[in-house]
């Protein structure tokens, strides 16, 4: 990724085409989520990950990525799913945020794609609550739906103001 | 803000810490006219500067202090101290007026004329015949005017310099062109034979640097001027044999270059006339007007100071050349840097140094030292694969970067290295303006003053250290009289002491003063209810001393301006620590105080110990590791435990052990026994304490990163870092894992000890303790007041009876508890060691394993229990012990028992009695044995406690009260119930350790119907039981 991702901002105009937008998909389970392509650092494979002893719970430890330290957060936690039984090792998506680097555990990640804005639209009230609160909103694909993850509120633990 | 603007802030804020020094010394050796010439200077310097900036107001207050500097100077005022607070006045002026305008970028608004007057008026009113000159000195007239000889040479380009029109270094292109001319001139010399010839042996390029400083002096290049010793070189030269064909020869090449390099004619012609002149300065000839060269370097120069006479401000009358006559200026003009050599050697040689630095952007650094530390890490990680692979053809090449980067580290953290002079450069000011104040005299002595340390660090401490200074000032030394009386000199001594010590910076701050004063100290502790009396007198005068680093703690009589608010010594003891550093204070009463800081040298790079606790490696920063120990089970050192808490006795002190496992909620599969374990003894400020880790690596310089912000209220971890093998790993918090271990005085500096006596017993006096073993752990002790008797029964005679051991004792069945339910009867031996508890009829034994001794002890409880049975845990005879209790026991072998007589109690006429004692020790002890007597026990643990019970209308049949106690004693309480109130008719038994006669007097006095000693229980129940006999038969 090129600078201009850092200095991009959460909601900042993603780029595209004027009615598309383009997304790093990922799943959990069979879950498909994306994140606006310019949020996007980087995608790790498995990493080596410290713990953090009394740490969130949410929070998975912090690994090293090219002399940055990055603190690793497991999505799935967040997003008050089970924690992963398969043994599997899990995907990083690492992410700026507030001048900080956090890694976004999923199980794993796809490809880019380029969505059109007329398939999107807001999350429907009846998601579940706690996916609403991370979510922006929800694409129509092909036999499946994404969900845009918001990463301010992802990374906005214990409610500080989200400056983004 | 423009550039030049902050250039000028920078300088000027340099010149005034410089100035305030400077003063000082003044006031001190008011005859060194080299040291007031270099004060005048600068203050000339700051005002020029201001005038040529444009700022009005500066200017005209540095003025005003110019004005009574050049009186001092000229000897035309004296250097008292009235004058030298004068000019400190005005510099403060300058200061705060710089302040705004470093702010908002404009002078702000403000009237000065007040201060300007008064300044007039001290250089005027001592000499008034001065006034009219120093009225006409115009603002920006070269002080050379004014000096007759020696700034003579001076005048001409001084005045070209700070004139507004271009200066022959301007005219000429600057530097790069002199630059230019230097290198074609020693390409050709380096051509010509014989002067090659000459120079054989001479560092080329060393002189080609010098050649270059020359030149741009001769221009009057900017801080060049003057400051460059040349007869040096020249006189070196000369002694080789210089002569006029060698000079000719490497003047023409000069001469030669600058023509090359088109240099108008009439420039290069001025540079050469100057050369040429001070060739004759050089080798030592006495002027011959006759020389051809001469005539040309008059014409020359003269033209040059007439040049700077025009361009010096207009309508001034003095204009240096036209002040003197012409053929001098000439003179002088053609010898400045001779002259300039010759008039100030000692000045010469400190710009030079000055001269090669350069002024670089602190940020700049910042990033570099950032960069530095990644170099760093990643050089670790590099070495680390390079372990792991023998004879790796990177070997050779890896050595040499390590070494390269650890001398780049090594060049990277010196830049930030700054002396600790700079952060000491206000304190003589400051002294001398307390001494001023407080009318005493002090003397400021600083050693060590280049002892260099990182920048961030020194920022951090330059307040801390100034508000020392103040304090011992204010504090520490005494007046004159004071000091004359005991035996002192008048002036008392501060003496500031810097030096590095084992990868920290040592900084002592000591004052020949008074020294703390224990008793004052312990009336303010007692006065602020920091402790009680009975825990001031078990601690060290050292400890006692401590407590001046406590908020809100101030010993001075009064407050002054200066300090005594009692804000200070916590502030500057959290600062310090802030930075990883310590903090800590000697005191000699009559003799004066020291305080000694130890800091680390830098903040980004620190050395940390690397250890191990289940599977998770941890960064332990090494200066809060004193040592490291091995426990084993069954080795010399061992962990013990008082219930479930840790502790290791080392070197006879009981050292509080921290289970980082626990601490941190790590969980492994295999869990090791603790038992086994190193243990990283670790000082936060006086407090050790012990951390259980599983294994311990090497040190590692690591790289301190701050942590994500999620993770930052976690209090155990300072920061986080990358090791060799490129792993994340957290850097344990020493300060926060002690405030976590439940030690939470700790960050308020206690000591261990300090703190176990300020735990809940303050009983020191010494009471007959029975030691024994049962059960698992530490041996248990109990008062052996409490005992019947010990009695060693025959095993066999042992029975049991509906579920318990009994044994028939005394005609009676006396039932026999363990220390712990569930504990089997050892077998071994044929007779059971048993405490007999007796309770008016009733008696019971407690089989222990073996009887160890009676031991006199203070009863310090450190420890409460949670387990059943104990009152909790102190140190008696070096060791850990249980104190038990036995009350508890006496329920367990009576619960049927007890419960009826309870149920009696609470029917018919149950006694009810309140129980005032400080101590939970006591109130622990006595309330189950009180109950068990039939009392309806209410206990508190205090007399203001006590009388809200007797406001909230509680009622009682008999009062037990403890006559040592913090805040009210005993009698005061015993005074207070029996004056007035609803207790008015209560008895009031006391009870103490003193039974004295004198107490037994005085507690009747007061009103005490009875007085008991403390552990005697018999005595307290049979007293309690009559008293109240008596009371109702008098009803």
């Amino acid at each position: 990724m090129s600078s201009t991702a850092t200095s991009m901002t959460e909601g900042a105009t993603p780029i595209g085409s004027e009615d598309h937008r383009d997304y790093v998909t990922m799943s959990i389970g069979s879950q498909m989520f994306g994140i606006p392509v310019l949020n996007v650092q980087d995608v790790l494979g498995p990493q080596q990950i410290t713990r953090v002893p009394l740490a969130p719970p949410e929070v998975a430890g912090s690994l090293n990525l090219r002399g940055r330290i990055v603190t690793a957060i497991d999505v799935r936690l967040r997003l008050g799913m089970p924690k992963k039984d398969d043994g599997k090792p899990a995907m990083s998506v690492v992410v700026e945020y507030q001048g900080e680097l956090y890694s976004l555990l999923v199980d794993s990640v796809g490809e880019v794609l380029s969505l059109n804005m007329k398939d999107y639209q807001r999350n429907p009230p009846t998601l579940n609550a706690r996916l609403r609160e991370f979510s922006d909103g929800i694409y129509r694909l092909n036999g499946a739906l994404l969900v845009v993850l918001s990463v301010g509120s992802l990374l906005n633990f214990g409610g500080q103001k989200d400056v983004a | 803000m423009d550039d030049l603007l902050s250039e000028f802030l920078t300088e000027t804020s340099e010149n005034l810490a410089v100035l305030d020094v400077e003063l000082v010394k003044l006031e001190r050796n008011p005859n060194d006219m080299e040291l007031l010439g270099n004060i005048f200077r600068l203050v000339h310097t700051v005002k020029g500067t201001c005038g040529f900036l444009g700022l009005p107001r500066l200017e005209s207050v540095a003025h005003a202090g110019e004005n009574i500097l050049g009186k001092l100077r000229d000897g035309e005022l004296v250097a008292s101290a009235d004058a030298i607070s004068a000019v400190l006045e005005c510099l403060d002026r300058i200061r705060s007026i710089m302040t705004d305008l470093e702010g908002s970028g404009s002078e702000p608004e403000g009237d000065d004329s007040e201060l300007i007057e008064r300044l007039n008026q001290i250089a005027e009113g001592n000499a008034p015949a001065a006034v009219a000159q120093a009225d006409k000195a115009p603002a920006d007239k070269a002080p050379a005017a004014r000096k007759p000889s020696k700034s003579k040479p001076k005048a001409a380009t001084v005045a070209a310099k700070s004139g507004t029109a271009p200066s022959l270094y301007e005219q000429i292109g600057g530097m790069g062109t002199i630059d230019a001319v230097v290198e074609v001139m020693f390409s050709r010399i380096m051509g010509d034979l014989r002067l090659k010839q000459y120079f054989e042996g001479v560092n080329m390029d060393r002189l080609q640097g010098r050649m270059r400083e020359y030149l741009a002096m001769v221009c009057g290049g900017p801080n060049t001027f003057g400051k460059l010793d040349l007869k040096c070189p020249h006189a070196s030269a000369v002694g080789k044999g210089l002569d006029d064909s060698h000079f000719d020869a490497f003047a023409g090449h000069m001469q030669g270059a600058l023509n090359a390099l088109e240099v108008p004619a009439h420039l290069a012609a001025m540079i050469m006339a100057i050369v040429y002149a001070s060739r004759d300065e050089i080798m030592g000839r006495a002027e011959s007007g006759s020389s051809p060269t001469n005539a040309a370097a008059h014409a020359a120069a003269q033209e040059s100071a007439e040049e700077s006479a025009e361009e010096s401000t207009e309508g001034s009358a003095e204009a240096p050349a036209a002040n003197e006559p012409a053929p001098a200026a000439a003179k002088a003009a053609a010898a400045p840097a001779a002259a300039a050599a010759r008039s100030e050697p000692s000045e010469a040689k400190d710009s030079a140094v000055a001269n090669q630095s350069i002024r670089v952007n602190v940020e700049l650094l910042e990033n570099l030292m950032t960069m530095v530390s990644e170099l760093v890490l990643t050089r670790n990680q590099v070495l680390q694969i390079l372990r792991k692979q023998k004879d790796s053809e990177f070997a050779g090449p890896l050595q040499r970067l390590n070494h390269v980067t650890s001398e780049l580290q090594e060049g990277v953290m010196k830049t930030r290295m700054q002396p600790i002079g700079n952060a000491w450069s206000k304190l003589p000011r400051l002294v001398r303006d307390l001494s001023h104040e407080l009318k005493k005299k002090i003397e400021l002595v600083m050693v060590g003053q280049d002892t260099e340390l990182d920048r961030q660090v020194l920022e951090m401490i330059k307040d801390p250290l100034t508000h020392m200074v103040r304090n011992s000032a204010d504090h520490g030394l005494e007046g004159p009289e004071d000091r004359r009386r005991a035996g002192k000199t008048e002036t008392g001594k501060i003496t500031l002491n810097a030096y590095h010590e084992g990868g920290h910076i040592i900084i002592e701050i000591s004052d020949d003063g008074r020294g703390l004063a224990v008793d004052k100290i312990k009336a303010k502790i007692l006065q602020n209810g920091l402790a009680s009396e009975s825990e001031l007198e078990q601690m060290s005068e050292q400890q006692i001393q401590q407590y001046v680093f406590k908020a809100g703690f101030s010993t001075a009589a009064k407050v002054t301006s200066v300090s005594g608010r009692g804000v200070g010594m916590d502030v500057v003891k959290t600062n310090i620590e802030k930075i990883g550093g310590t903090v800590e204070m000697r005191s000699t009463f009559g003799k004066g105080t020291t305080f000694v800081i130890k800091i680390p040298l830098t903040l980004a790079i620190v050395s940390a110990l690397i250890v191990e606790c289940a599977g998770e490696r941890f960064a332990i920063p090494q200066i809060s590791v004193v040592e490291l120990v091995r426990a084993t089970t069954n080795g010399e050192l061992k962990v013990e435990r008082i219930k479930d808490t840790p502790v290791l006795r080392l070197r006879n002190r009981l050292l509080p052990l921290v289970s980082l496992r626990n601490l941190l909620r790590l969980d492994s599969e295999k869990v090791k026994s603790e038992d086994d374990t190193f243990i990283v003894v670790a000082q936060v400020g006086t407090y050790s304490f012990g951390i259980m880790v599983d294994r311990v690596f090497d040190t590692e310089e690591i790289v301190v990163k701050p942590v994500a912000p999620i993770l930052r209220d976690i209090e155990m971890f300072s920061g986080n870092t990358i090791l060799g093998d490129g792993s994340v790993i957290m850097i344990l918090d020493p300060n926060g894992i002690a405030a976590h271990s439940g030690q939470t005085g700790v960050g308020e500096n206690a000591t261990a000890e300090a703190m176990a006596a300020k735990s809940r017993s303050r009983n020191d006096e010494k009471v007959p303790l029975l030691l024994f073993r049962a059960g698992e752990g530490a041996p248990k002790a109990v008062p052996l007041a409490l005992v019947a008797r010990l009695e060693e029964i025959e095993r066999k005679t042992i029975e049991t009876s509906n579920g318990r051991w009994v044994v028939q004792y005394r005609g009676q069945l006396m039932p026999l508890v363990h220390m712990d339910p569930g504990q089997e009867m050892a077998a071994a031996g044929a007779r059971q060691p048993v405490l007999v508890f007796q309770d008016d009829e009733h008696s019971m034994g407690l089989m222990v394993d073996q009887i160890v001794d009676i031991v006199e002890a203070r009863l310090n409880v450190e420890l409460g229990a949670d387990q059943p049975g104990r009152i909790g845990s102190a140190v008696v005879a070096g060791q850990a012990t249980e104190i038990i209790d036995t009350g508890y026991f006496l329920r367990q072998a009576y619960a049927d028992w007890f419960g009826s007589h309870d149920f009696d109690h609470t029917g018919g006429a149950s006694k009810r009695l309140l129980l005032v004692d400080d101590s939970a020790f006591f109130r622990n002890l006595l309330a189950p044995q009180l109950s068990a007597a039939g009392f309806e026990v209410t206990a508190v643990d205090g007399p203001d406690r006590a009388l809200m019970l007797c406001e909230q209308g509680e009622e009682f049949d008999i009062i037990v009260s403890d006559i040592e106690m913090p805040g009210m004693s005993g009698f005061e309480f015993c005074e207070m119930v029996k004056r007035s109130g609803r207790w008015q008719n209560v008895p009031i038994v006391a009870l103490s350790s003193y039974a004295s006669p004198n107490n037994l007097e005085k507690g009747r006095s007061v009103g005490f119907d009875d007085y008991v000693a403390k552990y005697d229980r018999d005595g307290l129940v049979h007293t309690l039981n009559s008293t109240l006999s008596e009371m109702r038969g008098a009803a």
